[in-house]
């Protein structure tokens, strides 16, 4: 550095030569950073893993990435609102069953019923509430939706009566506990504790193909990055700063003239979205749904992997996620039976000793480097705060 | 930045019992616009509460008008858009949102969905001019949480501003700061109330003293005093609530009660 240079080099390259508008937004170095970072995900999801990967592990990562889905959503809901949801599962699933129905309407016989039900014999035709399923107009759209309209209902109802914290915890994880209930007590129509199974083609193509799993990975790889894309928007946008500060000070911002249940009811509804979707791939890339995919047990899981990779963050969900469904494959191949305890301790030692989850650690990393010019600028860089302590944000 | 016209607010017998006790007994007050009035009165007797059943945080009977408006039994975010806004004893900031995301979030409650979905380009001209007003604009970058009480304090009320509060309810603005910080805070609230109305619950006398435009005393519920600062300290009732028993006019009530 030499005397003649006239600014830092942070600034060096958003030059803005009109000099009257100050850079209230993170200026061009930013994007260039983010775009980067899309292109490095992008050739890593795109090239790097079908290339070192063989077909049998770049399915299972399909399935990782799926859950990464539901990570995303729960990333926005709990890590940036406060939302507690160990009920994702009710919205994976009900993606999943729905795009199920779909796939196995499609490949049913002459006379259109899935096998399942004339193994079970109880029913002469197909059940009323299938038939819409049968179109993929109908069924792709409700994979995503439904979800969404679910959760708006139940959303309205608990964030209105300001159910919140382990309160709302609590209650998330018993919807997913009824809707196993549910379909397993419909055996005839659902399938019941088996699900829906033996998913052969999808949309024309045979999935036993491995070209055509392939090109499922690549759908589900895509879809993750515009989740992410999407998701970036939102936590960077107005609405994603007010969602953070209903997290923080739900009251506060109440006397500031919003309805925080509107502010939650947003985020949830576009979490449920993003696992209905991440359900909806997911039935092609493993050929199944069924109850013990989405009960409470998976719910959990789909929060612990949040909780490890830092759920506040945007990438930290996604990298958690897979982390922790990766360790879990691995490790109960190896160890079967100690997968359980071990998952326990990962999520103890996590919401103990590093709240922020492993995000934090790369935060921490960078703080003194970044912080200095985003404050200058006067905003904050949402994504490397600081998390509180909390496990169940205080109600 | 300000509301277009200034409002008074009528209280008219306002009761809010919780299970049985009644917090507050039936007050009646009128705050004309334009005035800073102070509501003092020991613990328990009804302060907060009163200010709590204005913004529709409890449940309350009687009659609450701001301008045209009746307040009550309307829900918080309604009383809120209608220009009322409050501060808490213990200060409310989004401690992990820097001062100006505090304050352009304050600013935002009528601000459309499509508006709330882009990122913000620049600073909004309220928030700038209120970060001027309350002397934050050095601190505009930092978190709200790593600013000092009193800056805490000025926030909110700077929240208040470019939220378009017309009527101000600040619940123990000045405690815990230092002489230097209640002079500022003191001087801010006479900026403010040229085109606002201002309500402030204090225990501090000598804050009071030299800023209250208006005084009403609450004991039990009930309105004992009201009146200017040297009517109220005259007044015998408000000298036996405060000591005990009556004393020589001018020199009660003093300092802080617990």
């Amino acid at each position: 550095m030499t005397a003649v240079t006239p600014a830092p080099p942070s600034i060096a390259d958003d030059p803005a030569p009109t000099g009257v508008v100050p850079p209230a937004r993170p200026g061009g170095r930013f994007r260039l950073r983010t775009a980067a970072g899309f292109a490095f995900g992008a050739a890593l999801l795109f090239a790097v893993a079908p290339l070192v990967l063989s077909d049998f592990r770049l399915s299972l990562l399909a399935k990782y990435l799926c859950v990464a889905m539901v990570a995303v959503g729960i990333g926005i809901a709990w890590g940036r609102g406060g939302m507690l949801t160990l009920g994702q599962g009710v919205f994976f699933g009900l993606g999943g069953y729905a795009m199920a129905m779909h796939l196995k309407l499609a490949d049913a016989g002459p006379g259109g019923m899935p096998d399942f039900m004339l193994l079970y014999g109880q029913l002469d035709e197909l059940p009323l509430w299938w038939r819409p399923f049968a179109s993929p107009w109908f069924a792709l759209p409700a994979t995503v939706l439904l979800p969404m309209v679910v959760a708006f209902g139940l959303g309205s109802l608990v964030f209105r009566r300001r159910v919140r914290g382990a309160y709302f915890a609590i209650l998330s994880q018993a919807l997913a506990a009824a809707m196993v209930i549910l379909l397993i007590g419909q055996q005839g129509t659902t399938g019941g504790t088996n699900g829906l199974t033996d998913i052969k083609g999808f949309f024309g193509y045979d999935l036993d193909d491995p070209v055509n799993q392939r090109m499922v990975y690549f759908i589900i790889a895509g879809t993750l990055l515009a989740l992410l894309a999407l998701t970036r928007q939102l936590i960077h946008s107005r609405y994603g700063e007010l969602l953070v500060a209903v997290r923080d000070g739900e009251e506060r911002v109440r006397f500031l003239g919003y309805d925080p249940a509107s502010v939650k009811l947003v985020a949830y509804v576009v979490a449920a979205g993003m696992a209905g979707l991440a359900g909806a791939l997911f039935v092609p890339a493993v050929g199944i749904i069924s109850p013990a995919l989405i009960g409470i047990v998976p719910s959990i899981e789909f929060v612990i992997g949040v909780a490890v990779g830092g759920r506040a963050t945007l990438l930290g969900p996604v990298l958690g996620a897979v982390a922790v469904a990766w360790a879990r494959t691995t490790l109960s191949e190896r160890f079967p039976g100690t997968w359980t305890y071990l998952q326990g301790l990962l999520f103890v030692v996590v919401v103990a000793f590093l709240p922020g989850g492993l995000a934090s650690l790369w935060a921490l990393a960078r703080r003194r480097a970044g912080d200095a010019e985003s404050r200058r600028r006067g905003w904050l860089p949402l994504g490397r705060r600081r998390v509180e302590r909390t496990e169940v944000p205080a109600a | 930045m300000s509301g277009d016209r200034l409002d008074g607010l009528s209280v008219r017998d306002v009761r809010v019992s919780f299970d049985g006790f009644t917090a507050v007994d039936g007050v009646s007050l009128e705050v004309p616009a334009g005035d800073i009035r102070f509501l003092i009165g020991p613990n328990g007797a009804g302060k907060t509460t009163l200010v709590d059943a204005i913004t529709g945080l409890v449940r309350a009977t009687g009659s609450v008008r701001f301008g045209d408006h009746e307040l009550l039994g309307r829900p918080v975010h309604r009383i809120s858009r209608l220009g009322i806004g409050r501060t808490f004893q213990t200060s409310a900031v989004f401690e992990e949102l820097s001062v100006l995301q505090n304050l352009d979030i304050a600013a935002g409650a009528r601000r459309s969905l499509a508006t709330l979905a882009r990122r913000r380009r620049e600073v909004p001209d309220e928030v700038a001019a209120a970060l001027e007003t309350i002397g934050l604009a050095e601190r505009a970058g930092h978190p709200a949480g790593t600013l000092a009480h009193g800056q805490k304090q000025w926030l909110e009320i700077g929240m208040l501003l470019v939220q378009d509060a017309r009527l101000l309810l600040l619940d123990e603005p000045v405690a815990g700061m230092s002489h230097e910080e209640r002079d500022a805070t003191g001087a801010l609230l006479e900026t403010v109330s040229q085109d606002r109305t201002v309500v402030v619950i204090e225990h501090d006398m000598d804050f009071l003293r030299r800023f209250a435009r208006s005084v009403t005393v609450l004991h039990a519920g009930r309105v004992l005093s009201e009146g200017t600062v040297a009517q109220v300290q005259a007044d015998p009732r408000v000298q036996e609530v405060y000591l005990g028993h009556p004393v020589d006019a001018g020199s009660a009530p003093t300092g802080r009660e617990a």
